[in-house]
């Protein structure tokens, strides 16, 4: 393999991990403002911020590793919907606050895992990202499995909505898992692991925190998958609108 | 914001390096002891102001009445003697 295609492959790789980190955060900070309460307003908000702060990390190595002149900003701001690499579930609308919450406990126990395995990484600035990054989504996850508990084992209501939650949003994470051919490469060079490898892990992870919440593990009736290829559901657009409007419409802007 | 309303009143305590002790620093809603905890790590030490915390429901702290204070605390005006401020501290001591 050349070594333009390696590092191709290794942007590709970074793009991803850094666009589900944006996207994420972008979406838990449309909660800023009109949380449930004060408190749990800040809570969405950090981690939001965390998640930001992270995709700025892995953005700027993307933009390192493609040497074209781009950096994190142009990463995340001049980029159109086909040039997204996160996953679809990160994407979806925000929805009630179980289905938030749900989307989070999902992701982050999907994070812990990939984070985990890149500690480890050949790439020692992968490594050290990981070591930063982890700290955080571990947290996260406690966050969001104490509420989907607390959901879940709560009132009828709260109850109802998490299970939709969990219908809804099942179908989205078996793209987590799927790897493909920048995964392969990515696993040769010693940089990750196949994403398949942790996927029983976080399937134990998810089913004890759901059972502890009485909720049940849907049947896998139904998956979609893309994003991390570029084919996104219609929400990552109007996403993008409202994150890229300003840099866009005000090029030069500063504050 | 108001359908936390129902959720008990906690006081939160921060410890801000190992060797202090906890001290008050604002209160919060929460639905139980662990959420509280959360809370209160995500509301109250967002700039590294801590590396401990303490709640405690707020209905679980006693306190004394604000009627109570002069027969509780004027009493101590009159006690200057209780102040360790009449001997001379030798320079070699560091930590006063």
């Amino acid at each position: 393999m050349t070594a333009a295609a390696q590092r191709e492959a290794l942007f590709e790789y970074l793009l991803r991990l850094g666009d589900n980190c944006l996207i994420l955060g972008h979406r838990l900070s449309e909660w800023c403002g009109k949380g449930p309460v004060l408190e749990e307003d800040i809570a969405l908000s950090n981690i939001a911020l965390d998640l930001v702060g992270q995709s700025t990390l892995w953005l700027d190595l993307a933009a390192t590793v493609e040497g074209a002149g781009r950096d994190a900003d142009a990463l995340a701001f001049k980029r159109d919907v086909l040039d997204w690499r996160n996953f679809l579930l990160v994407e979806q609308p925000n929805g009630d606050f179980a289905h938030t919450i749900v989307r989070q406990f999902l992701f982050d126990c999907f994070h812990v895992e990939l984070l985990q395995a890149l500690t480890k990484s050949t790439n020692q600035e992968i490594a050290n990202i990981a070591a930063k990054a982890i700290k955080e989504a571990v947290y996260h996850r406690r966050h969001s499995g104490q509420w989907v508990i607390r959901l879940g084992d709560g009132t009828e209501e709260s109850r109802a909505r998490a299970q939709a939650a969990l219908e809804q949003l099942w179908g989205y994470t078996k793209e987590l898992f799927d790897g493909d051919a920048i995964d392969e490469m990515m696993m040769q060079a010693g940089i990750a692991i196949d994403p398949g490898d942790f996927h029983e892990n976080w399937r134990d992870a998810v089913t004890a925190v759901l059972s502890e919440a009485t909720l049940t593990v849907p049947e896998a009736t139904w998956s979609i998958g893309g994003g991390k290829k570029g084919v996104h559901s219609e929400h990552l657009g109007f996403l993008l609108a409202e994150m890229q409007f300003l840099p866009r419409a005000y090029p030069d802007a500063k504050w | 914001m108001t359908a936390g309303n129902d959720w008990p009143l906690w006081e939160v305590f921060i410890r801000a390096r190992e060797g202090l002790s906890h001290k008050h620093v604002g209160s919060l809603h929460a639905c139980d002891a662990e959420m509280a905890l959360q809370h209160a790590r995500d509301v109250y030490t967002r700039r590294r102001e801590g590396e401990s915390i303490w709640v405690v429901q707020s209905t679980d702290i006693v306190a004394s009445a604000p009627a109570d204070r002069e027969s509780l605390f004027d009493p101590a005006d009159a006690k200057i003697y209780r102040h360790p401020t009449f001997y001379e501290v030798p320079d070699e001591v560091e930590c006063l």
